[in-house]
């Protein structure tokens, strides 16, 4: 039998503008000062990586390095150190975004795990490096808790794309 | 078919592989420019205006939960801390009205001696707001800012010692790093035996004197203040008690964990001291034999 890509439904092009405010949403959920709360997952490298993964053609390393930036100032992390780790998020989700679609929702979650466990593992090291103290390991449960709302994440964020232009009774989607 | 290039069907700009590695040595670039030689505090300013509004509306949730749990605090406790205060306040009362007459006293003194006026220290009282979200240090986010004349580099204080130093200002807000944070350091003296030495932070909420030798006349349960000597700190406030005192032949130095004297890791109110008085002018450094130093190297040392 030919494999289908089951994922793949027949969707409404993706309007750029609802891409942009969904990640400022996602960085204004990375503002919020919850202090050194262990398991608050990165809310934009998550979102960042499903539109990446969504829309390897549209959204990308660009993105990710703007979003990054604005993270760091944000959370008063050292300039640069979101931007690098997003980078890299951004092009692994661009490159496997043909292999990924192709799974459910929940497999999609375990190929995005290991792609945001690195992207922190990335942070870290580049810290360590300049000298700061290991924060502990609380800080890699967000990843996991990211990797569950990937599930949730992919129909909420799809619904504008699920509804017809315009309805028509007649028409079966 | 020289000359021919495939029909640009799937335009994507550069190779993503060539954009990868611009930006990520972009980012590096930027790392190495903020943590290591801090060339980006403008940089940072500018952008921190553009993120501003967002940052302000995702603190609302945070204020919210503090304002309710101060709400929702019980008569009890509220009551217990009254009483407490109060007797607090009966037992500074008095010495309060002694230092008075000593300031007076002192005043007088000084212009007896012809010294220089001590310039009474202004300070701002402000409230740490919330935690930076930085799990890599140990910073707090106060709620005054350039507005209310607060500076980089001032030194915190609350009712138990010194807090930290003020590391950023924003317009509205001021970034205040903790003396336990992995590397502040802090000039101190050690009260009982008058040792100056260098506090650092160790990152796990303790503090080490560090570089003291093997042998250095410090004890457990010591108490350490400030020596003054960096020009920031005003002398004799209290930073810290000596926590055990490991001495290893095999070491030059004795490992020395401290215990923070202030509330460094509860949420109070602070007080941001002003700048102290200006340090009498460095002596002027000897001029060099002319003729050996020339062009640039001549200049910086005159300089």
């Amino acid at each position: 039998m030919q494999p289908t890509n089951r994922s793949r439904r027949i969707l409404l092009p993706v309007k750029m503008w609802f891409v942009y405010t969904t990640l400022f949403v996602a960085l204004f959920l990375n503002y919020i000062p919850t202090g050194h709360l262990p398991a608050v997952p990165d809310f934009v490298a998550l979102v960042l990586a499903f539109w990446c993964v969504r829309e390897p053609l549209k959204i990308g390393i660009g993105a990710g390095f703007l979003f990054g930036l604005l993270t760091d100032i944000g959370v008063g992390a050292a300039l640069g150190q979101h931007a690098f780790a997003y980078v890299l998020v951004a092009y692994a989700a661009n490159e496997l975004s043909r292999r990924v679609l192709w799974f459910t929702p929940v497999e999609q979650a375990l190929h995005v795990l290991p792609l945001l466990f690195l992207s922190q593992v990335v942070m870290v090291i580049v810290r360590l490096m300049a000298g700061a103290e290991f924060p502990g390991w609380w800080m890699f449960f967000g990843t996991f808790v990211a990797a569950v709302l990937w599930i949730p994440l992919h129909y909420v964020l799809l619904l504008p794309q699920y509804q017809p232009m315009e309805r028509d009774d007649n028409r079966p989607i | 078919m020289v000359g021919h290039s495939p029909p640009p069907f799937f335009k994507r700009g550069p190779a993503p592989l060539a954009k990868l590695v611009f930006f990520l040595v972009l980012s590096l670039a930027l790392l190495v420019s903020d943590l290591k030689l801090r060339y980006l505090d403008a940089f940072r300013q500018g952008l921190s205006v553009l993120a501003y509004p967002l940052q302000m509306a995702a603190a609302t949730p945070a204020d919210f939960v503090r304002n309710a749990s101060d709400y929702f605090a019980s008569l009890v406790r509220l009551q217990i801390e009254n009483k407490e205060l109060k007797s607090k306040q009966l037992k500074e009362g008095e010495r309060l009205l002694r230092l008075e007459q000593l300031e007076q006293e002192n005043r007088h003194l000084r212009t007896l001696l012809e010294a220089r006026e001590r310039q009474p220290v202004k300070s701002t009282v402000a409230e740490i707001m919330y935690t930076a979200k930085d799990p890599f240090s140990r910073k707090v986010i106060l709620d005054k800012g350039a507005q209310a004349g607060i500076e980089a580099g001032q030194a915190v204080v609350d009712d138990a010692g010194v807090v930290g130093q003020i590391t950023r200002v924003f317009p509205m807000q001021s970034e205040l790093t903790l003396l336990t944070d992995k590397d502040q350091a802090i000039p101190v003296m050690v009260v009982r035996s008058g040792l100056r030495a260098v506090l650092f932070g160790s990152g796990d909420g303790l503090m080490e004197l560090r570089y003291l030798a093997a042998n250095a006349d410090v004890q457990p349960g010591d108490k350490i203040v400030t020596s003054g000597l960096d020009g920031v700190f005003l002398a004799g406030l209290p930073v810290a008690t000596v926590a055990r005192v490991e001495r290893d032949q095999a070491q030059t130095f004795a490992r020395i964990p401290c215990l923070p004297a202030a509330g460094v890791e509860r949420f109070t109110h602070v007080l941001v001291l002003g700048h102290r008085e200006s340090l009498p002018a460095r002596p002027p450094e000897v001029e060099p034999v002319v003729g050996k130093l020339k062009g640039r190297k001549a200049r910086s040392a005159k300089e």
